[in-house]
């Protein structure tokens, strides 16, 4: 079947939830596979990097990668396929926004290798051996990947057309993005193939929310119910719903668990984290420094809590040590 | 830039401002690099832009070069934004799509480097023609000016400002704090340089206020809250209880007489404790309104509730309600005029003067009070020991240009001390001596009021009084030594006085703080309250609608208080009198498409502008509400409510200009 379009799909730092979601396409994979053919898909078929070489410049029509960039061999692999795609598709949180991974910019590169390597407490490493880029057995020369210090975008890396957000993009969006790239009428580019209101809008719970919140404390689903029929946010557990995109069908919340924000923020908002540090804090009940800070005692991490997906994409990026 | 629509022709002017920004910044440079800016089509620079060839030169640009944005580099907006964008519409450019950058008072004047505020300069005006690209049209709403003016305090400045108002046929709310109008004016003998008396001239006009059809007057009253804005203020004024009926009192003074304290027995504060008055009281005879008050912190009834309560029996008309309870008022006003006055400062924060250790140091408003024929001892000059003073000190500049006390000079004082040492020779015929730094005697007729009192004996002694302290060698008359050096002979002298007059500073009010945060207007670090503009706007604040009279600006004798009033009733009256007001276009908008119906910016607006429609499930923002603080907007979470002038892409391109850093040096090579 030559005549089908190539599709390739790539994972870099991810935690494989997003390949999960493809086969979470159940038997809509099979309209998939029909129409499509999947020349590239580590984790479920053997092909290597060379079978991607062998395609001319923009034969394929479209590559969906997953993951946050944070090492040379995913620079290397991901700018190969930009090469040789028409369509690149950031595919989820952490390649649309960094994702998990990019927590990781809130250290630096020293003291992450540092700890993995000697101090957590399951290393065994009294040689303090640590990863290298080069490496020499006799006459065996073998080059490993770098990590670099700050974990990135996709789209800073390489041009991207389209984004699917979510941890992991839902099977619905899925679908969605393929049937429009089959169709041919694509959207300008820079899209992201999901709805553009906030959560609340296909929130179930939406009707029960107050006008005012007006924290006194903020509370963790680990450690106290949820009533199932309220507003979540309104029972004092950071829902970031109201600055994440909708799309994803509001599961967190049918499951009776608040949104985290994997959707990333709406068009309109360049820095999700504080856009919803802004709006939740300026709802709390406190006058003075001191309630205020008695209150936030409940926000134990803010950057996890906040920026748990977007650190990469947003307006802080990094920590920078001075 | 790419993202703006259409064809960007943006002109570019920047002012000299005489020497006052060309002096510093290279606004030749300026030009020469602007001009190379993309949508740049005109760059100028001008002597004064301001003036009208400087503005017909921007005019005609704008029609011949077809200009549609315009960028002008001068002084602060609060000078001449306005100016400038009435130059856009009257070219017919829609107003807003003009942007001024204040290359004045935020660079030229505060930077010595020329070469780095010239940077500056550049940084700034690159800045905003980025910005202005992305400027929309935008319509000024027009809302009625309420007619209604509020007046804040009931000295001389209110009540010059209240009548002024009233007899234009506007209706006048004066609320003063104290049971009784006049401030400290109704306090004086006699006023410099014309020697006529304060309570002839004042009380007519305290008269006037009570009877004018058009002022409501409440005494013993404060301003609980501010709310609204220029044209259409809320306030709320709180009566405090007098414990009388207003309406049923006619100021027999039958119940003074009927307390049970036959004597007069606490602090009287009209005469600055130099007498005694009862718990029901007046607090001068002229007092107005005449009614009388009682002071709950000294009445038996409020402290034991076991008081025979003869003043409720004798009071005829049943004027007397010991269950008074505080009244509140709500009013609409349209303007306001802040005449609150000062605090003379307080002589025991020079302890050296020893007032209140010695007996015989009296401030000047004590004085005022004693020479007063209506004072406690009917103007005769008699001392706390009963004595009558033979020699008297005045000493200048007490709480006055004194690094440990207040810098500023009050203005007044070696006035009012000449005043004293006149009057003080007339009641008593004792020798005066006046200390002093420099007498400062500006002003009409001033100057010659000092050579009077120097021809009348009054020996001035050029010197800082260093020390008071009594006389122990001289036990017949227990006078007091006071120390200075007589800076003319550079020799300490000691002189023996009777009386010491110490002649205190004017200061801000002790809740000053307060005051400018309910009227939203800004005070200085001292705490006087600050104008919008030291020449052209001297009664105006920053806060539309308000204005200053009198000593709560700064100290100023009573000429120049009544002619402040007067000119902050003209600035009252022009605006009712042009009948609207044009509100700033900055107000913010939810984008319903976008707006999830989260109602997270509902209880964060401060004007309570914000509600959530329950039929679409979006949130509403009531534009006439709508003050353009921007709250809503930096708080929305999915970015769905935007403000006029202040949109993203506005802010954001504004911030890429400042940060697209170039060495002007380099321009010429690269351009």
């Amino acid at each position: 079947m030559p005549d089908k379009p190539k599709i390739a799909m790539y994972w870099c730092a991810s935690c494989g939830g997003c390949e999960e979601s493809v086969v979470d396409l159940a038997e809509d994979i099979l309209f998939v596979l029909d129409n499509v053919d999947i020349i590239f898909w580590p984790v479920a078929l053997d092909f290597k990097k060379s079978d991607v070489e062998k395609y001319k410049d923009v034969e394929i029509v479209a590559s969906l990668i997953n993951g946050a960039i944070r090492s040379t061999e995913q620079e290397e692999m991901v700018r190969l396929l930009r090469k040789k795609s028409k369509v690149i598709i950031a595919y989820g949180a952490c390649a649309q926004l960094g994702g998990i991974p990019a927590l990781a910019n809130e250290f630096q590169k020293e003291e992450i290798l540092r700890y993995v390597y000697e101090e957590a407490p399951s290393a065994v490493n009294p040689d303090k051996k640590r990863p290298q880029a080069q490496f020499k057995d006799d006459d065996r020369e073998t080059e490993l990947p770098e990590l670099w210090d700050t974990v990135r975008t996709l789209e800073q890396v390489i041009d991207v057309d389209y984004y699917l957000p979510g941890c992991p993009p839902s099977s619905k969006l899925l679908k969605e993005a393929v049937l429009v790239l089959l169709s041919g009428i694509l959207p300008s580019k820079g899209t992201v193939l999901a709805p553009d209101l906030a959560l609340c809008e296909e929130c179930p719970r939406k009707d029960t929310k107050p006008t005012d919140l007006s924290f006194t404390e903020f509370k963790r689903p680990n450690m106290h119910n949820i009533d199932p029929e309220k507003c979540i946010l309104s029972q004092g557990f950071i829902c970031i719903g109201p600055a994440t995109r909708s799309g994803c069908g509001a599961m967190c919340i049918e499951g009776n668990m608040p949104c985290t924000g994997c959707y990333g923020p709406t068009s309109r908002v360049k820095d999700q984290g504080a856009k919803i540090l802004s709006s939740i804090t300026s709802n709390i009940s406190g006058k003075t420094e001191k309630e205020i800070d008695a209150i936030l005692e409940g926000i134990p991490d803010p950057v996890g809590t906040f920026y748990r997906y977007g650190m990469a994409g947003s307006l802080l990026r990094k920590k920078v040590d001075f | 830039m790419s993202k703006t629509t259409g064809n960007t022709r943006t002109g570019f002017y920047i002012c000299h401002c005489g020497t006052n920004i060309a002096g510093t910044v290279d606004v030749e440079k300026v030009v020469d690099y602007v001009s190379k800016l993309p949508n740049v089509v005109v760059a100028k620079h001008y002597k004064y832009m301001c003036s009208d060839p400087g503005q017909e030169m921007i005019q005609k640009d704008i029609r011949d070069q077809n200009l549609n944005r315009l960028v002008v580099a001068a002084c602060s907006p609060f000078l001449h934004e306005r100016t400038f964008r009435n130059v856009a519409s009257q070219a017919g450019l829609n107003q807003f799509f003009f942007q001024m950058v204040n290359t004045r008072e935020q660079n030229a004047w505060v930077h010595l480097d020329a070469l780095a505020s010239t940077e500056k300069a550049i940084d700034l005006a690159r800045s905003a023609i980025f910005r202005v690209a992305f400027h929309k049209p935008l319509e000024q709403k027009k809302v009625p000016i309420h007619p209604g003016v509020l007046v804040v305090g009931g000295g001389i400045a209110g009540i010059h400002a209240s009548l002024t108002l009233a007899n234009a046929g506007k209706k006048v709310f004066l609320v003063e704090r104290e049971p009784t109008i006049g401030g400290h004016m109704a306090m004086f003998d006699k006023t410099f340089p014309t020697l006529d008396c304060a309570a002839c001239i004042l009380t007519p006009k305290m008269s006037s206020v009570k009877n004018h059809p058009n002022i409501t007057m409440w005494t013993y009253s404060e301003i609980e809250s501010v709310d609204g804005y220029v044209g259409n203020f809320k306030v709320n004024v709180k009566k405090k209880p007098r414990y009388i009926i207003e309406d049923l009192c006619v100021g027999c003074l039958d119940c003074i007489d009927a307390c049970v304290y036959k004597e007069p027995r606490f602090f009287d504060e009209f005469n600055q404790g130099l007498s005694k008055r009862k718990p029901v009281y007046i607090p001068f005879p002229q007092a107005t309104p005449q009614l009388v008050v009682i002071d709950p912190e000294t009445c038996i009834d409020f402290k034991s509730n076991k008081c025979k309560k003869t003043c409720v029996d004798v009071c005829e008309r049943k004027a007397i309600d010991l269950n008074q309870q505080p009244e509140h008022k709500e009013i609409e006003v349209g303007t306001i005029i802040v005449a609150t006055g000062f605090k003379p400062f307080d002589a025991s924060g020079v302890p050296y003067y020893g007032y209140g250790v010695y007996p015989n140091v009296y401030t000047a408003l004590e004085v005022e009070r004693l020479i007063n024929a209506s004072g406690p001892t009917s103007g005769e000059v008699v001392m706390r020991d009963g004595s009558r003073p033979e020699k008297i000190a005045i000493i200048h500049c007490v709480g006055s240009r004194d690094k440990n006390t207040n810098l500023w000079c009050s203005r007044v004082c070696c006035l009012y001390s000449l005043k004293l040492a006149h009057l003080l020779k007339e009641h008593t015929h004792a020798d005066i001596y006046n200390f002093y730094i420099d007498i400062r005697t500006p002003g009409k007729m001033m100057e010659e009021f000092y050579y009077r009192m120097a021809e009348e004996g009054t020996k001035f002694i050029r010197g800082r009084v260093a020390d008071i302290y009594p006389d122990l060698t001289d036990e017949v008359h227990r006078r007091l030594i006071v120390k200075a050096e007589d800076t003319l002979i550079s020799e300490i002298i000691k002189v023996p006085v009777d009386m010491v007059v110490l002649s205190t500073g004017l200061e801000p009010r002790a809740d000053a703080n307060d005051v400018r945060r309910m009227f939203n207007i800004t005070c200085s670090t001292e705490g006087f309250f600050i104008e919008r503009h030291p020449k052209l706007a001297p009664v105006n604040t920053f806060t539309d609608g308000i204005f200053l009279a009198g000593c709560c600006q700064g100290p100023k004798d009573i000429p120049d208080t009544v002619a402040q009033a007067g000119a902050a009733a003209a600035e009252a009256l022009a605006l009712i009198d042009s009948g609207f007001i044009e509100l700033e276009p900055n107000t913010a908008f939810v984008v319903e498409v976008d707006c999830s119906g989260c109602k997270s910016c509902v209880p964060l607006c401060p004007y309570s502008a914000i509600s959530y429609q329950e039929d679409k499930k979006k949130a509403y923002i009531n534009e006439a509400l709508c003050k353009g603080c921007g709250t809503c907007v930096a708080s929305c979470p999915s970015g769905s409510i935007k403000q006029n002038l202040f949109e993203d892409e506005e802010i954001y391109s504004e911030i890429d200009g400042i940060l697209n850093y170039t060495n002007i040096y380099e321009v010429s090579e690269c351009c």
